[in-house]
């Protein structure tokens, strides 16, 4: 007759669990020209059928610079460490779409993607990190409309002045991504079973953009606010993304380090809740 | 000696019933006090074993329990039992879209399924970009869908409209395209579920060739779940007989088929051996059973098949003009027709004793569901004999597909074609000019 499984090699078992913080590596590679495709369906599928395409990715943030400067700049009269206004909101604006935008879309990864998982089998992670790699797209595309406003801005004043910490953008990038992939696969696993999360999250994010510096430096904050703000782990990125572009913002490595610790951790738990969901939620769902 | 390709050894599966989502909560503490003093899942004790026709105590069933089979290599085994039988969810388990709660799979070699129809199609992007992103889904490198694409389109017959997005497709193309694609893949084990039920014939034969080639050449094995008994017929050797979640039956496929339709009896009523109550002194029906043509053990199952129905009957005191009515009702209690055996026996003199009508529906006229059949033996314009209501039921539970108007709904489900009956019908079309 035929072997038992214990002394034949067997490609893969299938089990009811697996072990808690495992991440599937060599699998992600080897669906690494899905993730490509993933990225490519959604710049494609998302402005076929309209008018301006891709021009909304600079349109967005534009719009929302200027309402922002009219708002809270003129109206409100809050402070922009005396950078100009424009260039100021927008440097908040774009990493704050990028990080915003990574955390609600991956936050949806198992209810929209319902169809398919229910379908076929593929490393689900793939999905968060494809919506990732979107957003980095998209960044770059709004980077650089904000790098044309830095240009004018230092070509025209004495203080804008970029400086070495450019460098650290990747760093910035990176850890940016993994916060919201962490925050948005915790979330998405959550949705799965406990739908409410769902509604908290529409507002959740609004609100969360109010606790990050992004229409106000931390440098104006009264004493009372200071930590909860900094106890923010996106508030050094964006700090220290400011500080390196337009010269002024409030860098300080130890803060960088305690945000990376922060996300390092929110990674651990994401990949754990991760695991856990992923092979049953089929059945939740 | 063959290798082994899949092996699955004592899986069960858990489904948690009635409106998941709530209370959850509180079960997820129970269970996790549960586990911290080490006690058992204070909710698998409920479970039941999956009969839907009787409620389940619990909340949670076992949709699958204690699966043990194995698949040697370059094997084609088809699936074969009732809607809710487990079919799908061993398939769902074998392609890792859930997890097993009990037991565990191996597999050697790559696994790709093709659970329904159209994974991943992005309604708006063309047949050319869905194809590679399909592809990916399923598990193939661009490099390999590349080196595939001629052949791929080709075999989906799609090549006009490679470039149109795929929204603009008929619900034809769209599975050829997507079976197309997973017939192309570079994989070691392919899971088949109902993707022939949409596509003509002449398709349909096309899939059923290409999975047997797969299957001869290439030494790939396949699973094959249908209700389509002459494709499972065709294309497997040997089959697997799934009822109420676990495997009753493996072996050869003509014998497991038969076992199958036999076991449809148990979900009909299809003999009945009538009471005295109801006849009177004149005369008494003594029994009716309905069956297909073949075999009267099996039960009906597929609009492509006769059906016969028996009554038997005592006539208790001489009787001139004698008839015996049948009605046809539905699920929903829709009289289909009513038709009788008075024609044929105008005026025949019965004497007493023991008599048989048989009445004979054509393959090709009734839908798929459920009906009811109704009995009366009476004498036209004077008496009622003997009248017994809804005496027998029966099922056809599968659609034949050697006719067209197989209709999917939105979720890409196969449907019942609409209307109370489907005759097959003659169609002529011709050009004119």
């Amino acid at each position: 007759m035929s072997a038992t499984p214990d002394n034949m090699r067997w490609t893969r078992v299938i089990e009811p669990q697996r072990g808690l913080l495992s991440v599937p590596l060599g699998e992600i590679w080897q669906y690494r020209d899905l993730l490509l495709l993933l990225v490519r369906r959604d710049f494609v599928a998302l402005y076929k059928q309209t008018i301006l395409g891709p021009i909304w990715f600079v349109i967005q943030p534009v719009l929302m610079m200027i309402v922002f400067t009219i708002v809270f700049g003129n109206i409100a009269n809050i402070s922009t460490d005396g950078m100009p206004h424009a260039v100021f909101y927008l440097a908040g604006i774009t990493m704050w779409t990028f990080f915003a935008e990574a955390f609600t879309k991956t936050s949806e990864t198992f209810i929209t993607n319902a169809a398919i998982f229910g379908k076929v089998y593929f490393p689900r992670v793939i999905v968060p990190l494809s919506v990732v790699l979107s957003g980095l797209l998209k960044f770059a595309v709004q980077f650089t409309i904000l790098l044309c406003f830095v240009a004018y801005f230092v070509a025209t004043t004495e203080i804008v002045r970029p400086n070495w910490a450019v460098l650290l953008l990747p760093l910035l990038l990176l850890m940016m991504g993994v916060l919201g992939l962490s925050l948005g696969m915790i979330i998405s696993a959550m949705t799965t079973k406990y739908r409410d999360l769902r509604f908290l999250m529409q507002f959740g994010v609004q609100l969360l953009m109010y606790a990050t510096p992004i229409i106000y430096p931390v440098s104006s904050l009264p004493d009372a606010y200071r930590p909860f703000i900094l106890a923010n782990p996106i508030t050094p990125i964006v700090e220290t993304f400011r500080f390196a572009f337009i010269g002024r913002g409030d860098f300080d490595p130890m803060h960088l380090a305690y945000s990376g610790g922060v996300i390092v951790t929110l990674l651990i738990i994401a990949t754990v809740i991760f695991n856990q969901i992923e092979k049953n939620f089929m059945d939740t769902v | 000696m063959s290798t082994p390709a899949l092996r699955v050894e004592d899986v069960s599966k858990m489904y948690r019933l009635g409106e998941v989502g709530t209370g959850s909560l509180s079960h997820d503490l129970n269970r996790a006090w549960a586990r911290l003093r080490g006690r058992p899942d204070p909710f698998a004790k409920v479970g039941v074993v999956n009969d839907r026709t009787a409620e389940g105590s619990g909340n949670f069933v076992w949709a699958l329990r204690d699966i043990n089979f194995q698949v040697n290599e370059g094997d084609i085994v088809g699936i074969v039992g009732r809607n809710g039988a487990g079919k799908s969810t061993l398939l769902k388990l074998l392609s890792r879209v859930t997890a097993p709660t009990e037991g565990r799979i191996f597999v050697n070699g790559r696994i790709a399924s093709l659970l329904e129809v159209g994974t991943g199609f992005h309604p708006d992007l063309t047949g050319r970009e869905n194809i590679f992103l399909n592809g990916a889904i399923l598990g193939m490198s661009k490099q390999e869908i590349r080196a595939r694409f001629d052949e791929i389109v080709e075999f989906s017959g799609c090549a006009k409209y490679i470039d149109t997005p795929v929204k603009r497709y008929s619900s034809g193309m769209h599975v050829r395209l997507a079976f197309a694609v997973a017939a192309h893949l570079e994989t070691d084990i392919l899971i088949v579920d109902e993707v022939l039920a949409v596509g003509d014939a002449e398709f349909q034969q096309r899939c059923l060739g290409k999975m047997q080639d797969l299957s001869r050449s290439s030494r790939r094995t396949v699973l094959f779940v249908s209700h389509n008994m002459a494709a499972v017929r065709q294309l497997c050797p040997n089959s697997i007989l799934m009822d109420q979640g676990t495997v009753v039956n493996r072996g050869e496929t003509g014998r497991i088929i038969e076992q199958y339709m036999d076991s449809g009896i148990r979900n009909s009523k299809s003999r009945v051996i009538f009471s005295e109550k109801s006849a009177t002194s004149q005369a008494k029906m003594t029994e009716a059973s309905v069956y297909s043509g073949n075999s009267n053990t099996h039960a009906v199952r597929s609009t492509d098949q006769e059906i016969n129905i028996v009554t038997k009957y005592e006539i208790r005191k001489p009787i001139r003009n004698k008839r015996l009515n049948i009605s046809l009702f539905d699920a929903l209690g829709n009289l289909l027709f009513t038709t009788s055996d008075f024609h044929e026996s105008k005026k025949i003199e019965y004497r007493m004793g023991l008599y048989e009508s048989l009445l004979t529906i054509p393959a090709h006229l009734l839908n798929t569901g459920k009906y009811k059949l109704t009995f009366c033996l009476d004498i036209p314009n004077e008496l009622v004999l003997h009248l017994a209501e809804e005496a027998l039921f029966f099922e056809i539970s599968d659609f034949a597909f050697d006719q067209t108007g197989i209709t999917l709904n939105a979720m890409g489900e196969i449907t019942s074609p609409f209307g109370l009956i489907h005759p097959k019908l003659k169609w002529n079309v011709r050009g004119l000019i």
